[in-house]
């Protein structure tokens, strides 16, 4: 077991199990803070379709412990159950993130990195999207940015997960002042200013998921 | 809250079912849940569409002979997900492909994408057209264009007559992205309305207030402005639908020949004298069929002083946003492909004529 003096090197499919469930008790916690969120800029439903992709998704999860099996199962789940615009951008992020992974039992570092920088090519592509538009690219681009970057300066795969999740926190945050380009949001135009997206606020919640998850299991 | 529904969470279930039982031309299917044509579809394109509920008549009172052939509700306000689109594919394939009509709703063109990808994985061909015909919004650079609104009628109308016509899978997108770019329309609301889940207004608007340029989600619109006459807020949703621009933007569709989703440009027509037109005053759920006929008035003159005419009108509840009060107006150029199967028999839930 890792602890403060030995660097965490690898991600097991136990943690990533405990990501997913982690992830689903996080989104239900906040469930009525997305949705709030989604009130003044989008149609008021973002945390109850999240809450009840995730429900689906801890009813469904394949007995594997296969890390690419498990991602995309979560995937197939949340493309079926969730809906709107965040159940088919969620779902391809994970297909996408899954994909390189099948097969595996454990996850090098490089591998973590892949994981994110996939699932945000995927919904870069599927959403016409990029960072700057107000979404929850804004919150994973630099989650990603700041895993690879860690893990290149040295740091263990906890610290980059503690970097991944503050980026992804400020990059939530970043939002605020934007002006929506995509999505129901982008209809507002200036009256979409000084709102946090509640796309990015799920995906920081999905990223501080992971960290949380990782460090609960190594700890 | 006050609403006739037995339980919130399951409000679309309860419809549905409602639905299937009342009307003995369509088949009704749970989990995923789709409507679709009794007895199938041979030896034609099939026609699909959806979107989320709360919108009714659309889709479902339009799937029928000489319309739709399968419609996918999604939840209130919530585009259907893509496993309900590839059932519906699968019932109502005849072998000739499917043709998916879209609003263009983020949410709606991505699950629509996606079940695309599904039923292309089956060998089936599959083509989506997307409607956006939303003139309230001037330029589409920076948001995600111009909303569905009331030309997806006209297309689910004119399409559904030319599959059984014996349009092959091209002819019957590139006619249905004829009626979108021929089609344009505008909404406005004087209340808001509520979603049975969150039980609260969408947006607030005061006593005195009306919202313009609204799409069909609750969601707040364009402008908000002290409410005007029956016939001054007519003229001003008329003139900006007649006077729009040739408005270009960028849409998704499916390249057979690169095998991938790729960009194409559309630009819409402009509205000229001597045009001919098919007109729809639509209530947008609250407003009654009385009020409509006030708008009607104040359009066909507006249309006049512009030397267009309506020659086919549509007046009352076709694509509505639950109990909004509003309206929404939408004039689609015909010409003799469009008429024609306009004209064409209809037999469905919500909209019949000649059959």
């Amino acid at each position: 077991m890792a602890n403060a003096n030995t660097p965490l090197q690898v991600v097991t499919a136990a943690m990533i199990r405990r990501w997913i469930e982690e992830m689903a008790s996080v989104l239900a916690e906040n469930r009525a803070c997305l949705s709030e969120l989604d009130s003044p800029i989008g149609d008021a439903d973002h945390g109850n379709n999240m809450e009840r992709g995730f429900r689906a998704v801890l009813a469904t999860l394949p007995e594997t412990e296969d890390i690419g099996a498990l991602l995309k199962g979560v995937a197939m789940t949340l493309i079926s159950r969730v809906g709107g615009a965040a159940g088919p951008l969620y779902g391809t992020f994970f297909l996408e993130a899954g994909k390189p992974l099948a097969g595996k039992t454990e996850l090098t570092p490089e591998d973590v990195v892949q994981l994110f920088e996939n699932g945000v090519t995927g919904i870069r592509k599927r959403g016409r999207s990029d960072t700057g538009m107000k979404t929850m690219l804004d919150a994973l681009v630099p989650a990603a940015d700041a895993l690879r970057s860690t893990l290149a300066e040295g740091g263990d795969l906890a610290a980059a997960l503690k970097a991944a999740t503050d980026a992804a926190e400020a990059g939530m945050k970043g939002t605020i002042p934007m002006l929506a380009q995509r999505g129901r949001a982008s209809y507002l135009g200036e009256r979409s200013v000084g709102h946090q997206d509640p796309g990015a606020t799920s995906s920081y919640l999905i990223v501080r998921a992971l960290g949380d998850a990782v460090e609960g299991i190594s700890r | 809250m006050k609403k006739l529904i037995d339980n919130a969470d399951d409000v679309t279930l309860e419809q549905l079912k409602g639905f299937g039982l009342a009307h003995d031309t369509v088949e009704v299917h749970f989990d995923p849940n789709f409507i679709c044509l009794a007895g199938g579809v041979e030896g034609r394109v099939a026609v699909i569409s959806g979107g989320g509920s709360g919108h009714e008549p659309l889709h479902g009172g339009y799937v029928g002979m000489g319309m739709l052939d399968a419609a996918c509700p999604g939840q209130v306000f919530t585009s259907p997900t893509p496993d309900q689109m590839y059932e519906a594919g699968k019932a109502v394939n005849g072998g000739k492909g499917i043709l998916q009509i879209v609003k263009n709703y983020t949410g709606d063109v991505l699950n629509f994408q996606m079940a695309a990808d599904l039923l292309r994985a089956e060998g089936i061909e599959v083509r989506n057209i997307i409607i956006d015909d939303d003139v309230a919004l001037q330029d589409s650079l920076y948001t995600a264009g111009r909303r569905g609104l009331g030309t997806t009628v006209i297309a689910e109308k004119v399409c559904g007559a030319a599959s059984r016509e014996g349009y092959d899978l091209d002819r019957l997108a590139a006619l249905c992205r004829k009626v979108n770019i021929h089609g344009k329309s505008m909404g406005m609301a004087l209340t808001s309305c509520m979603t049975p889940q969150n039980g609260t207004p969408s947006f607030e608007l005061g006593e005195d207030e009306m919202e313009i340029g609204i799409g069909i989600h609750g969601e707040p619109g364009i402008e908000r402005m002290p409410i005007k006459s029956a016939t001054e807020v007519t003229s001003m949703l008329a003139r900006r639908i007649l006077e729009d621009g040739a408005y270009t933007r960028t849409l998704s569709e499916w390249d057979s020949e690169k095998e991938d989703w790729v960009d194409v440009e559309i630009q819409d027509i402009t509205f000229q004298q001597g045009d001919e037109v098919i007109a729809i005053v639509n209530s947008m759920g609250g407003t009654p069929i009385s009020e409509l006929y006030t708008v009607y008035a104040a359009l066909a003159e507006q249309a006049e002083q512009h030397g267009v005419k309506i020659v086919r009108r549509l007046i009352g509840h076709y694509i509505t946003s639950l109990e909004m009060a509003g309206v929404s107006i939408t004039l689609v150029k015909a010409d003799e492909e469009i008429l024609h199967f306009y004209d064409a028999p209809v037999n469905t839930p919500a909209l019949r004529w000649g059959a």
